[in-house]
């Protein structure tokens, strides 16, 4: 398989249960699941149905009792902490639904802090953080502060942040949280383009509205995945014929 | 609603023609309801035959007729569009009706009722959502028509959605005795294989 076309995200059979005996409590049982370059799959089931759970494993939060998580080719139990937190730094953005940027720094210095960190100079990982601001068409945000946004904005350098650099793929919790519902469809506008772009995505909804801008929706009802819509698109419907 | 009251309220802007009210009718309605013109010229003539239109002057050079509005015709159209439309005759909802079967019926597996439609419906909501994205941003007044019958289909098929999650919530909490009952038919395949542990998570732990 090429780098094209090899899946970003790999689950394959994967389980996490917390304690043993009989206070064992299964989050999720036996769930695989792939997200390629270009692609944004949503997960979508009740509350307690092990949503979470997965997007913590994917995002390498977590790790498995049993089966395999693979991100880039990397398998994430192979990794020690310093590993698993450069992978994290490097190939996964994680977008949540609030606490998303550092108040205390600019949008630009809260895009470019995970390269930083990651021992990029100053001057580098700005320009960096531009190039992002840039694709997302935000540039004026760049020197603005989080309290002098709004929160669609906020949101949306958020997703800046998530694809800075290498970044390849971007874990989103309920990301459009307390946002109204024009603001919270230009945010999932933004991860759909960023998808289109060649980023892989794995989007935690419980709004079918929202999950409607996937490729497909992974279903999940106790930590057990009981459904994809499937991975082609259906025709667009009578609708555009008969427009 | 029927054509007659599409056509007179075409008509309360200017006279027209037949072809261009079919043509009309189906742009600002988002192409939704497709009409042909010999069922235009039928309203047509009822619509003369009650003195709602009536014909201005001859026809033309390639035989069309134009009409306009009579009195009693603006009238008509001014009172419909303060009438709410009457959903005591909403025509019957064939899955909410195959839903109130499935849970009365022995041997059917409801869950899988609902997750088969609700796969349906979120793939239906996908293709719309991608229609939706793919209008432009700055949209002509045909434009804003279909995107509020777009709006209209999304809204619906999201209301089936949360629907279909709330009869799933509701059976899960239905005692165990009256769930069996329903599916006993089915128990090779059925529900009682999908493991619940979630029920057992402590609040930390879920999703």
């Amino acid at each position: 398989m090429s780098a094209d076309t090899a899946p970003v995200l790999v689950l394959d059979d994967v389980s996490r249960v917390h304690g043993e005996g009989e206070t064992e409590v299964v989050a999720l049982s036996h769930a695989s699941l792939t997200v390629a370059r270009g692609e944004l799959v949503a997960v979508m089931g009740p509350s307690g149905s092990g949503k979470s759970s997965l997007l913590n494993l994917a995002g390498g939060l977590d790790r498995a009792t049993s089966g395999r998580v693979v991100v880039e080719g990397v398998d994430v139990a192979s990794l020690d902490a310093r590993g698993l937190a450069a992978l994290r730094r490097r190939s996964i953005g994680f977008v949540f639904q609030d606490l998303n940027l550092i108040p205390s720094l600019t949008a630009a210095e809260n895009i470019g802090l995970p390269l930083e960190l990651d021992g990029w100079s100053v001057r580098r990982a700005r320009s960096q953080a531009l190039d992002a601001l840039d694709r997302l068409r935000l540039r004026e945000l760049a020197d603005r502060y989080p309290d002098q946004m709004s929160g669609g904005q906020q949101q949306r350098v958020a997703i800046a942040r998530a694809l800075v650099g290498e970044r390849t793929l971007v874990l989103a919790d309920e990301p459009t949280g307390a946002l109204d519902s024009h603001t919270g469809e230009g945010v999932l506008k933004i991860l759909r383009q960023r998808c289109d772009a060649g980023a892989a995505g794995l989007l935690v909804t419980h709004e079918a509205r929202h999950a409607a801008w996937a490729d497909r929706v992974v279903f999940l009802r106790d930590g057990v995945v009981v459904d994809e819509t499937g991975t082609a698109p259906t025709a667009d419907s009578l609708l555009t014929e008969a427009r | 609603m029927s054509v007659k009251q599409g056509l007179l309220a075409l008509l309360a802007e200017e006279p027209m023609y037949g072809a261009r009210l079919r043509s009309e009718f189906e742009a600002r309605t988002g192409g939704t309801w497709p009409l042909n013109v010999g069922q235009v010229y039928t309203t047509l003539a009822r619509l003369e035959r009650d003195g709602l239109v009536e014909p201005v002057g001859g026809s033309d050079d390639e035989g069309r007729i134009a009409y306009r509005l009579t009195a009693a015709g603006l009238s008509e159209i001014e009172s419909w569009w303060l009438t709410p439309v009457d959903r005591d005759s909403t025509p019957r909802d064939e899955l909410v009706i195959k839903l109130a079967l499935a849970v009365t019926a022995p041997g059917v597996d409801v869950q899988r009722v609902v997750q088969a439609q609700r796969t349906a419906t979120l793939r239906h909501l996908r293709d719309l959502t991608r229609l939706k994205s793919r209008a432009s941003d700055e949209p002509s007044a045909n434009d804003v028509a279909w995107l509020l019958v777009l709006e209209n289909l999304l809204f619906a098929a999201e209301a089936e959605v949360r629907w279909l999650d709330h009869v799933e919530s509701t059976l899960s909490r239905m005692p165990a005795a009256a769930v069996r009952r329903a599916s006993a038919v089915d128990a090779v395949a059925g529900p009682s294989d999908t493991p619940r542990t979630a029920a057992a998570l402590p609040k930390g732990a879920r999703a």
